[in-house]
């Protein structure tokens, strides 16, 4: 009888815990929504900021943050694919393999501030590429590096060790066996991968503000829109980040429901895109 | 010696200091099944490996002796690995069919070795699934995933594939060790079958099955071959002592 009782006090207490949890997020959410909905509008998302006329707009922000993802995967996606199928493939195994994932797996525990740093200082200043994205780019690149590396890597490792057999049985060379059957059983990490990086692109502030710095404009011509990459350029966590800075609440609050929509977008794309590539799972394809 | 598809010469293998083929002088007759038996870690996987190059993957392997296949040396200089295997496939243990449909699996070898028209890759699916005695069981299901099979049909399959390249030798590593007695029968039939086109060599753990599928019998211990022959004698007169201890089931 105590012990019924003892359950059952038990799985109240873990019914409130569940439910705090549950109830914070909800309501951080609902009060973000709240706050920064009334604040959207046509003109917040198709302008940029006008002292003259005293309007508010983020377009530009918004310009810049794509730019940022985009540029960011062109330069981490192949390079991170590439060591990890490097490492796993064709590295004989042994001390400098671990040393690397090590490294690797050091690398992502990095405050991003540090990051920030180094990319200043380095692509900034030594490499001359002054505020820029690229040079935002490249600093977020090397921070999402270890993401990719790691999720890829792990999905190589998770592939039979008989598919290879099969493949490499059949004459297949190696790199043919990768790119026709390694890399397709790997999609679903390597793309949980890129959505990771993605979330970390989007949500960065503290690497991106003395790297890309804080520009809002958008192009005014043609030629402008690759001139950008050498420009500065403010993501939109950015300019939430200064907004808070200078006080401006509702500009704050609108940002973040834009950024909030962006990231729920990206989760479902990306359950679409798993679940596109995810075979069926049987188990008995034979271990390693 | 020229009726012999392949043929080894003081085949020695080592694993780094591990010496685990010992001088194996052994003719394979072409267009027969052989045999290849022996108790578990005595070499029999090892040897078939040899016969394509599967070793080379494994590295500290040691390779020293010959393996003719046709009277040419398969470790020689001039061999290009991808048509060495082309022409001797493999079957394993473990049915492994690709995670893709059961299509693309059958047409992944013809790809590998360049055939690219559809309707060439149609004609060889069809056929290979058909000589491997599956083709009625698949056929309204071509573009399904293969994982989705059972396990007797992801091992016809699995031959179907090696099939598809058309290949002159069939090694089998324990081809049905992982299959219901149904499905067994059906995989022996399927050897049997073969053999008019095929060299065959299959390793097996049951001597029923070696004596039901096979003309020829080789015995294996500890990485040498004991004693080898026809099926029939091998089973009926052993020469060797302990040939006639490891068919009698006096270890093992
Ligand atoms: N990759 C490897 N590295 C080192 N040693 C190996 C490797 N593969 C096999 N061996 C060793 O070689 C010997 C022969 O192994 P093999 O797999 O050829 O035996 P087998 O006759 O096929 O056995 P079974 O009947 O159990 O399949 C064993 O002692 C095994 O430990
Ligand atoms: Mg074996």
């Amino acid at each position: 009888m105590m012990r019924k009782l003892k359950d059952d006090v038990l799985l109240c207490l873990i019914y409130l815990a569940a439910f705090l949890a549950e109830f914070l997020l909800i309501g951080i959410l609902a009060y973000v929504f709240v706050r920064g909905f009334p604040h959207i509008s046509w003109h917040f998302l198709t302008t940029v900021t006008s002292i003259l006329e005293g309007t508010v707009g983020i377009a530009g922000n918004i310009v810049n943050t794509i730019y940022m993802v985009v540029l960011t995967l062109a330069i981490a996606v192949p390079v991170g694919i590439g060591s990890a199928i490097y490492l796993n493939e064709y590295a004989r195994p042994g001390k400098v393999v671990r040393l690397i994932e090590f490294t690797t797996q050091t690398l992502s525990g990095i405050p991003s501030i540090i990051f920030g740093l180094f990319g200043m200082v380095f692509f900034g200043v030594t490499l001359g590429l002054g505020y820029s994205i690229l040079t935002g780019a490249l600093t977020l690149s090397l921070m999402v590096l270890p993401l990719i590396t790691r999720n890829t890597q792990e999905a190589l490792k998770a592939v039979p060790e008989s598919y290879r057999n099969g493949a490499v049985g059949m004459g297949a060379g190696k790199w043919y066996m990768i790119r026709t059957i390694l890399l397709p059983s790997a999609m679903p990490g390597i793309v949980t991968g890129i959505i990771l990086a993605v979330g970390r692109i989007l949500g960065e502030s503290a690497a991106l503000l003395f790297t890309a710095g804080s520009g809002y404009f958008l192009p005014r011509s043609f030629g402008g829109w690759f001139h950008k990459l050498v420009e500065s350029g403010g993501t939109l966590t950015i300019q939430l980040y200064l907004s808070m800075e200078k006080a401006q609440y509702d500009t704050a609050f609108g940002i973040a429901v834009v950024l909030l929509g962006m990231v729920l977008c990206l989760n479902l794309v990306t359950r679409v895109m798993v679940s596109r590539f995810e075979m069926p799972k049987y188990t008995d394809a034979g271990g390693r | 010696m020229s009726q012999n598809k392949i043929s080894t010469d003081k085949l020695n293998l080592y694993y780094g200091d591990n010496h685990i083929l010992k001088d194996i002088t052994i003719g394979i007759r072409a267009k027969a099944v052989t045999a290849l038996i022996g108790p578990s870690g005595c070499g029999k996987s090892t040897f078939l490996k040899s016969l394509n190059r599967m070793n080379d993957l494994i590295d500290g392997v040691r390779i020293e002796g010959t393996v003719y296949l046709d009277g040419k040396d398969i470790y020689g200089p001039q061999v290009d690995v991808t048509r060495l295997r082309k022409r001797v496939g493999m079957v394993f243990q473990q049915p492994n069919p690709f995670p893709m449909s059961i299509y693309d699996n059958i047409a992944y070898g013809p790809k590998v070795h360049g055939v690219k028209s559809k309707e060439r890759l149609d004609e060889i699916v069809e056929q290979s699934l058909r000589q491997a005695a599956v083709w009625e069981e698949v056929e309204n299901q071509l573009r399904k995933p293969a994982l989705g099979l059972s396990g007797g049909q992801k091992q016809r399959l699995c031959i179907a594939r090696a099939l598809a390249v058309e290949p002159e030798v069939l090694l089998m590593d324990e081809p049905t060790s992982a299959l219901d007695p149904a499905s067994t029968l059906k995989v022996e039939e399927l050897i049997n079958r073969l053999k008019r086109k095929y060299t065959i060599i299959i390793v097996t753990h049951n001597m029923q099955q070696a004596v039901r599928v096979s003309d020829d019998t080789a015995f294996f211990l500890l990485g040498e071959m004991v004693e080898c022959g026809t099926t029939d004698r091998l089973f009926a007169r052993p020469t060797d002592r302990r040939t006639k201890e490891y068919i009698t089931g006096k270890f093992g």
